[in-house]
């Protein structure tokens, strides 16, 4: 006999609950889904689940496991309840996305450009110039329409009591987004019904919306412009995604060693010649962009193409040197960034944060390291960092002895206690840590796709959510306007 | 389109008509099995040599039987043509073009490689008896084709999607008809017996040939199967064929017109497209049936690599007239 699948043990914790207030009553956005998922038969979540699971699979949607049997493949985890942001509350937190783009941009422009923020003591020079994603080979370059940041992909997180902050900001190559795609598709096939019934704004527009930004960007002298993803190859972990949105969106997909710089201008190598590039949605880093300029060994760029960037004959998104605001460091000035460029309120927070580089901050987050996340500033997808609380004293030692000898490079955060939203979990459920990563475009204007990714730190108790660390994730459904408060 | 690009389709379409071709092979001469008395004894080993791998089969020492010969041909991590290398290739191959080919086909693709995997894991049932596991390759393949039929843009990628397809399948039907010719030959008290009928019966229906052969030729004639899997204008796994197809894809990609050429892949399918197109049964029955199947597949060879460095080198010759 299969157990029925309701929420009646479902225990919330002393943490915020995406789905449940702290009395154990759904939330008023996640009421139909949870009369939904009570509704169905025994067994039949996990059924859909498997479904699930086995679209990803059948969709190529997998990663290759290295260390077991040749050719064994895995997919992304995936849970199948949704994660329900209601009207209101995504209606606040796209302003603020906004609002913080804006400012980054900003800062991003002034820094390759007078540099006034550091000039007037805002943020000290010596700590932008410092981060690995400043590029003075970029100082003095005008990126179409003054645009840097094209794609965006922040990090924001919730504390106990639901207040969303954001965590840090991915201005590089943000990856992610066609799982925002494939989990809705996904969805949809398996739970038909709710979706009738349920008002949930589509992300579906996030390829054409992509498309229009990069024409926006193109050299303004291009009638119909050409673009082109440049993905680092096959053996990338986000090869898949490359793929997807250059189908998505109609773009060439292309490496590297498809391209090549000839009359000053970027050329696709084709059956037929040789065919000029315009817009590149480039996936390589600047290390690794042209070896003419950055990394003289890198394979996966086109030497030359920083000359044609430079005169104004290829667009590239991101824009080279955005990188600059990746940095932890820089992250923790973004509300001034907001103050001094827009004379605004930040209308999200940020995570506090605390820089190792100035002695009285180092040495509060010395004091402290067991209550605190410390994190390497160039560092991503979960690397180069101490989870204080559930770290053993040796490694906190450690990691003691690194900031010591490298102060500039770290900054400590409270251990956040992240929201949470029920799992499946064998034949329950389960509550586990999310974030949310919302994609920003930035071309005539600032878009923000409804929702983001989702992601969930599968194991129990866990706060780290990346997938390089046992992450998985949901789809995310804000809910449109009409349809907030129906139940 | 991108010459990686338009590489990759071409090597995709042609990996998955082979892995079509060997499940094809496999399945006629289980059937010549099935029709052939005991005492005879089982020939697999004609398979290896037709697919022009006898070397790599006789190195590793393996025994010439059906389980082995099946499990080489179909399974075989370290043979480089057997089914499940062909599809992890293709496999391959599409994974680097998945935006350019239709999503139905890359799943299709997908779930294909894992359904031979999966029998490659557990591959005594197929060893036993090989007929669904080849049934189900063949319709699977022929599932890719109708969806880059009917789901694909008739333009240069379905061109070289195509290309690849037809210029495998031209080489595979002439290589099966060697099997049966290795086969047959040892015997010749045998032609014209009951047993030939059935046996020739076998191979065409293996290449789904056996209908239109009927309807074309009616009785079985070795000599006009012979001209019919060579030659025959209309029927689509002909050499002729298939040949006649590729120079028009060709043709299509370049837009040079029918009866110029205008570049080394041009001239050589155009050399031997005629060349096959008069012929008669005297030249291939005076050259020895063997020597000229194995002469085209020679020349077909020259094609394909004119084909790479035309299209697909990595510097392609680009000269100012060219480019666009």
């Amino acid at each position: 006999m299969l157990p029925k699948m309701d929420f009646d043990n479902y225990d919330t914790g002393p943490f915020y609950d995406e789905m449940f207030t702290p009395d154990g009553r759904p939330r008023d956005g996640c009421r139909l889904l949870h009369g939904k998922v009570e509704s169905l038969p025994p067994g039949e979540i996990r059924t859909r689940q498997t479904a699930a699971e086995q679209a990803f699979y059948d969709m190529g949607i997998t990663f290759t496991v290295y260390g077991h049997e040749e050719g064994t493949e895995k997919i992304f985890p995936f849970d199948i309840i949704p994660r329900v942001i209601e009207a209101a509350e995504w209606d606040s937190l796209e302003r603020g996305l906004v609002q913080r783009i804006r400012a980054l941009n900003l800062f991003i422009d002034d820094v390759y450009h007078q540099g006034r923020i550091m000039a007037d003591g805002v943020i000290p020079r010596s700590i932008v110039e410092s981060s690995s994603g400043y590029f003075k080979e970029c100082q003095g370059l005008n990126p179409p329409r003054g645009v840097w940041c094209h794609i965006t992909g922040s990090d924001l997180v919730r504390d106990e009591t639901g207040r969303f902050m954001v965590l840090e900001d991915n201005l590089r190559c943000p990856s992610g987004v066609s799982y925002v795609l494939a989990n809705r598709r996904i969805l949809k096939r398996t739970f038909p019904q709710v979706f009738e019934t349920i008002d949930i704004r589509p992300v579906d527009d996030y390829a054409p919306l992509l498309l229009d930004m990069l024409h926006a960007i193109a050299p303004p002298a291009v009638g119909r412009p050409t673009a082109a993803l440049l993905t680092p190859g096959v053996y990338n972990s986000a090869y898949f995604e490359h793929t997807f949105l250059a189908q998505q969106a109609g773009i060439e997909l292309v490496e590297g060693r498809d391209l090549v710089v000839a009359d000053g201008y970027v050329h696709m190598r084709t059956t037929k010649g040789l065919k000029k590039v315009d817009v590149l949605y480039r996936r390589v880093g600047e290390d690794f962009l042209d070896p003419k300029v950055f990394r003289p060994d890198s394979l996966l760029g086109v030497p030359g193409i920083m000359e044609v960037y430079k005169a104004g004959r290829v667009a590239m998104a991101n824009a080279p040197g955005t990188g600059v605001a990746d940095d932890k460091v820089v992250y923790a000035y973004v509300p001034q960034m907001i103050r001094y460029y827009l004379g605004e309120t930040p209308l999200i927070d940020n995570v506090e944060t605390f820089l190792c580089w100035e002695d009285k901050q180092r040495r509060h987050v010395l004091e402290n390291l067991d209550t605190m996340v410390v994190k390497a500033a160039a560092e991503s997808g979960g690397y180069g960092m101490l989870v204080g609380p559930a770290a053993t004293p040796e490694e906190r030692a450690a990691f003691a002895a690194k900031i010591e000898a490298d102060p500039r490079n770290y900054i400590a955060q409270p251990t956040i206690n992240l929201s949470r939203a029920p799992v499946l979990v064998d034949d329950h459920f389960e509550g586990r840590h999310v974030d949310l990563r919302p994609y920003i475009l930035y071309g005539e204007d600032i878009r923000v796709i409804p929702g983001g990714l989702t992601r969930v730190a599968l194991k129990r108790g866990s706060l780290v959510v990346n997938s390089s660390q046992g992450g998985g994730s949901k789809d995310t459904w804000v809910l449109g306007p009409g349809q907030a408060r129906q139940g | 389109m991108l010459s990686r690009v338009a590489e990759a389709i071409y090597w995709m379409s042609r990996y998955l008509e082979r892995a079509e071709n060997i499940a094809r092979f496999l399945d006629v001469n289980w059937h010549l099995t099935l029709d052939t008395p005991g005492g005879r004894g089982e020939q697999w080993m004609p398979l290896v040599s037709a697919m022009g791998d006898h070397s790599l089969f006789v190195d590793r020492e393996l025994a010439g039987n059906r389980k082995s010969v099946i499990r080489f041909l179909a399974f075989d991590p370290e043979y480089p043509n057997s089914i499940v290398n062909c599809l992890a290739r293709a496999r391959d191959n599409a994974r680097t073009i998945r935006e350019i080919i239709p999503t139905e086909m890359w799943e299709q693709t997908n779930t294909f490689y894992h359904m031979v995997r999966e029998a490659a894991r557990d591959c005594e049932t197929v060893l036993n008896n090989p007929y669904q596991f080849c049934d189900e390759v063949k319709r699977r393949d022929l599932t890719i084709s109708g969806i880059a039929g009917d789901a694909m843009s008739h333009d240069e990628a379905w061109d070289f999607f195509r290309l690849g397809r037809l210029l495998e399948r031209a080489d595979k039907t002439s290589r099966i008809l060697d099997v049966k010719y290795f086969i047959l030959l040892p015997h010749p008290t045998d032609i014209g017996s009951n047993l030939d009928y059935v046996q020739w019966g076998a191979l065409l229906k293996a290449i789904s040939a056996l209908e239109a052969y009927r309807r074309r030729h009616g009785r079985i004639q070795p000599e006009r199967i012979v001209e019919f899997l060579l030659l025959d204008h209309d029927f689509p796994r002909s050499v002729l064929c298939c040949l006649i197809k590729a120079q028009e894809c060709l043709h299509a990609i370049t837009g040079t017109p029918a009866g110029y050429f205008a570049n080394p892949a041009e001239k050589r399918i155009g050399l031997l497209t005629g060349d096959l197109a008069y012929s008669g049964l005297e030249e291939i029955f005076s050259a020895g049936l063997h020597e000229f199947t194995d002469n085209l597949q020679t020349r077909m060879n020259l094609v394909d690599t004119a084909i790479y460095d035309t299209f697909f080198s990595t510097f392609p010759a680009i000269d100012a007239a060219s480019q666009q």
